[in-house]
């Protein structure tokens, strides 16, 4: 009811909030939607795709929307890595051959799935314990902190060609994420995903708030505009 | 035997039972394919897919050299406390938030099958 006054209000058709029947049909072979997370390592290495059940948490609504229009890799070594890496010259390497492009939607569906995705607010809990602290850090700051004082470089891509590949890219992370999920799950990662590969480094506040503003700050940044 | 057991014991025993969730311990095989392999590579020689970048390379499990002169005890704390606990680098994180002790005690078992030595040999 709320949504459909709402959407009269906008002026938008009341079918864009409708139920799609997209997510159901095409996405939940790799996608969950409903929770709960993987529990054990069994679950965690089946896994197809990114957990989707706290989408409507983790992600900015206007990056989903051109996305699924425009899909490009933020895994590096996909999901789960081991499944697409082999032994290279000087250290294990990517196998590109057994990654898959993802399934491009139209813009209407694409429109129609962020906003189904944005209600799927698993979670709320820990996004209301954040609290984003206003600021702002320069880019070579926010990179010592990253790379030097924490390692997180180990596993991430904090530039196109710099950085760990097991886990999502982060140059882009701040168009892709709410910053309050960011917070949280470097905070926490378990509570989110109890057997994810990334480890609860035991960041403090003032770190994770820097973290976010980095991220912001690359966010602004021309490898951002793809 | 079983009916020996008085009924509020049984009944005690099941809700204890229901209590515990039923987070199976994992197997240090799993447990190094999953977290340690990213870094120390399908071979566990420290090269993994993400030590291109690293400042300083992630931990050879093979080396029995090396890996001889570190204690069990030592090799505990590092996987639990991240390398810094023993002035080693960041790059190796903390893992308590992770695996249980009773998991990290038998990576320690599993790292000694994976460099085929003791500490001190
Ligand atoms: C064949 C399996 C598969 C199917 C089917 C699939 N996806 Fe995905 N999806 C993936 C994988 C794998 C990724 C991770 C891509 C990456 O990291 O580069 C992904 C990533 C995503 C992401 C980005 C989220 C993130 O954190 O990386 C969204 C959003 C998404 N999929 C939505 C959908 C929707 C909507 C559908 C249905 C129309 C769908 N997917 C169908 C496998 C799939
Ligand atoms: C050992 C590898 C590893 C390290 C070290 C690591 N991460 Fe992660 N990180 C991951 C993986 C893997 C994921 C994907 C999590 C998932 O979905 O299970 C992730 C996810 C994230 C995400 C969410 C991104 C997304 O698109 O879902 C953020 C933000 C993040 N990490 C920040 C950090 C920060 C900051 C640090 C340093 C304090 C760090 N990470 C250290 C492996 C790591």
């Amino acid at each position: 009811m709320q949504r459909i006054i709402f959407a009269a209000l906008l002026g938008i058709s009341g079918a864009a909030f409708a139920d799609s029947g997209i997510l159901n049909k095409d996405c939940v072979s790799c996608h969950n939607i409903t929770g709960p997370a993987a529990q054990t390592l069994k679950e965690a290495f089946a896994k197809k795709g990114p957990a989707l059940f706290y989408a409507g948490n983790k992600y900015r609504q206007e990056w989903l929307v051109s996305w699924l229009q425009k899909p490009q890799r933020i895994r590096p070594a996909g999901l789960y890595y081991g499944d697409h890496i082999k032994i290279g010259a000087k250290s294990d390497e990517i196998d590109a051959a057994t990654l898959k492009d993802h399934v491009v939607l139209s813009k209407d569906d694409a429109t129609a799935v962020a906003a189904e995705l944005m209600q799927l607010k698993a979670h709320d809990d820990l996004i209301a314990k954040e609290k984003i602290e206003p600021g702002t850090i320069t880019k070579q700051n926010g990179e010592m902190n990253f790379d030097k004082f924490w390692g997180c470089m180990a596993c991430h891509l904090i530039e196109p060609e710099f950085g760990g590949l097991s886990g999502p890219e982060l140059y882009t992370a701040g168009k892709r994420l709410q910053p309050e999920f960011i917070a949280s799950f470097i905070r926490n990662p378990q509570a989110w995903e109890p057997k994810t590969w990334m480890p609860n480094k035991d960041a403090s506040n003032g770190s994770i708030q820097k973290f976010v503003q980095y991220f912001d700050v690359l966010s602004r940044e021309s490898a951002n505009a793809k | 035997m079983l009916n020996k057991l008085s009924p509020v014991f049984l009944l005690a025993a099941i809700l204890l039972a229901a209590a515990i969730p039923a987070q199976a311990k994992e197997t240090a095989t799993d447990n190094y394919k999953a977290y340690c392999m990213q870094c120390h590579g399908l071979e566990g020689n420290g090269k993994g897919v993400n030590a291109r970048d690293m400042a300083v390379m992630p931990r050879d499990h093979t080396d029995a050299k090396a890996m001889s002169g570190r204690s069990d005890e030592m090799l505990f704390k590092v996987i639990k406390e991240g390398g810094t606990s023993i002035s080693k680098s960041n790059l190796m994180p903390p893992w308590a938030g992770t695996f249980t002790d009773e998991e990290i005690k038998d990576l320690v078992v599993h790292l000694r099958t994976l460099c085929k030595c003791k500490f001190g040999t």
